[in-house]
């Protein structure tokens, strides 16, 4: 089993408050992403036979949504804002400072697995821009000062 | 002018506990449309408000529930929209973060318009702090019995669930988000059945955006006629405009509706950035068309914005100053409108890839003769004939662009480079 425990209740609790059951795969993989940190085959096996619901659809579901990467992924999914709000206030720039810091480039994950970097649509933050997403949590007005600062904490953490 | 309703205590850090929001006279509306108004008055109520969807369509709410049949034997639902992800959108956000109950006592309020007993929050699943904040609001409304069974002990039931989504724009279109809440892909349905005749498990379901429902417990509280005091006579109300982009002062600000677009650039926004000169302005979030410098009087109503060419839409305004390429611009949002195509209809799908294609190799300086007409072609060819508004959304701005800005990219594809260059630093 890759769910925990914590994970299967917490699917199980979710799944009953639907009038369809069907309705709790959103729900079900959103867990697992935040238990595992991606998703893939053997994950939807489990949630089937939770949700008892054909793997195939829950397959179906889970591929049409770009939120959960679908292999595995660094301990820290640094995600960048590059549509037009941010891109406006140097979000390209942004990217271009993260490859160098850690001297990889977008799309790719730092050898030791602590970060992975990709840029994404709009995280409906542009006020605040440039931004972005590190796993659940959102940095804004970014500089770098700040980036650096996010970092260097990051990396002790990890 | 700036006009705080639903912005009234957003800068109370204390607004989040349930303690605080009954307060500042939080759940009374709920009280009193449960206890002293029928379902009928309460949908009377909003219609004369004239509070309209605050998400992009600007449809009249309270027309909306009127469509739910008073006779159907299925069970009603009521999904509150909170899939913000329109570019340059980001409202709806600071309300579920910082006046949960708001969108929760709107929520109940329509639930209890349209007579359903169990309604959705769909949150678009990257907002951690707002489903955090929200989860956390819908528990201790549960505490204190503004939802369950027997609210007020009045015999009615409610549920709440807040659902999270996976990260698809498309879903915050309303068919989607019904075929995503039932756990399959987020692909848009085919209209009719509407969903207020057959919606969520065909039953019959109303999806409003979350400042819709937010503005609900005001109209209650205080009237039809206080709420049609603000505004203008067709566009009653306030609403909230996120401003970014360009401009000095960045961020969320709640006007009446009616209020010139240069008040909310220059007075609210401190003026556009490094002292450069406007270029274009996108009112509406990123799927509407361009504002020239010259509109800036233009007010921001949903009449007086449709009359200088564009869309009030989920009032995203993005501001571009003269250092910006529109073509870069364009690329930029057809990447996004490719990206987010659910794939379904041949039009979209096909198209906004072609386009990003053509769009592309003219921003990269490899445009040939004929590019420019082949773009309008293939918007023409998307215009319309999608099952949802998402092609549509895609074209609009090109073909503003392309309007307005035709001897920009005709240079592009001349010359092989941008008059203007985007190199935007990041501080």
């Amino acid at each position: 089993m890759i769910l925990n425990e914590t994970s299967v209740a917490e699917i199980k609790e979710k799944m009953v408050r639907y009038p369809r059951r069907k309705s709790a795969i959103l729900p079900a993989l959103t867990v697992a992403y935040h238990q595992v940190g991606h998703l893939n085959d053997d994950i939807y096996d489990e949630i089937a036979s939770i949700i008892d619901i054909p793997a195939v659809e829950i397959a179906e579901a889970a591929t049409f949504y770009t939120m959960f990467p679908k292999h595995p992924v660094g301990k820290y999914l640094i995600q960048v804002c590059h549509n037009i709000s941010c891109a406006l206030l140097g979000a390209d720039s942004l990217v271009h400072y993260l490859e160098e810091k850690l001297g990889i480039k977008k799309g790719e994950t730092t050898p030791d697995n602590v970060f992975t970097l990709i840029t994404v649509e709009c995280l409906g933050s542009c006020a605040s821009a440039p931004m972005m997403q590190i796993n659940d949590q959102y940095y804004e007005f970014l500089t770098r000062e700040k980036v650096d600062a996010i970092l260097d904490e990051l990396r002790k953490q990890a | 002018m700036e006009k705080k309703v639903l912005f009234t205590y957003i800068d109370d850090p204390a607004q989040v506990k349930v303690e605080t929001y009954v307060g500042h006279g939080g759940y009374t509306a709920w009280q009193k449309a449960l206890k002293q108004m029928k379902p009928a008055d309460v949908i009377d109520e909003v219609k004369k408000s004239g509070l309209r969807g605050r998400g992009g369509a600007g449809f009249p709410a309270g027309l909306k529930w009127s469509f739910v049949p008073k006779d159907s034997p299925k069970p009603r639902y009521l999904i509150c929209n909170a899939d913000e992800s329109e570019p340059g959108t980001c409202k709806d956000r600071v309300l579920m973060e910082h006046d949960p109950h708001g969108v929760i006592e709107g929520m109940a309020i329509a639930s209890y318009a349209i007579g359903s007993h169990l309604c959705f929050i769909y949150i678009r699943g990257e907002f951690g702090g707002p489903i955090r904040c929200m989860e956390q609001a819908v528990k201790e409304a549960y505490a204190k019995g503004y939802l369950g069974k027997n609210v007020f002990g009045t015999g009615y039931d409610l549920d709440m669930i807040v659902h999270t989504g996976g990260g698809a724009y498309i879903c915050g279109e309303e068919t989607a988000l019904l075929n995503s809440l039932e756990g399959e892909r987020g692909m848009s349905r085919i209209r009719p059945p509407f969903p207020a005749i057959e919606g969520l498990y065909a039953c019959p379901t109303v999806v409003n955006n979350v400042e819709t429902l937010a503005s609900v417990p005001h109209i209650i509280n205080n009237g039809a006629e206080w709420y049609t005091s603000m505004g203008t006579e067709k566009s009653a109300g306030t609403k909230i405009f996120s401003l970014s982009g360009h401009v000095n002062k960045p961020g969320n600000y709640e006007l009446e509706l009616g209020t010139p677009l240069s008040y909310l650039i220059n007075d609210l926004g401190g003026g556009i950035k490094d002292g450069l000169k406007l270029k274009a302005v996108i009112p509406g979030g990123s799927s509407t068309p361009f504002l020239l410098p010259d509109q800036l009087d233009t007010k921001l109503d949903y009449e007086s914005i449709a009359a200088a060419g564009s869309m009030l839409g989920s009032g995203g305004v993005i501001v571009l100053h003269e250092k910006t390429c529109i073509v870069w611009v364009i690329e930029r949002l057809i990447h996004f409108y490719r990206h987010e195509s659910c794939g379904k209809c041949t039009p979209c799908r096909e198209g906004t890839g072609w386009l990003e294609q053509l769009i592309s190799r003219i921003e990269r300086g490899e445009g040939k003769p004929g590019d420019l007409e082949k773009i309008e072609s293939i918007c023409d060819n998307i215009l319309g004939r999608t099952v949802c508004p998402l092609g549509d959304a895609a074209v609009m701005p090109i073909q503003s662009a392309l309007k307005l800005f035709r001897d920009e990219w005709q240079y592009h594809i001349d010359n092989k480079r941008c008059l203007v260059k985007s190199e935007f630093a990041f501080a």
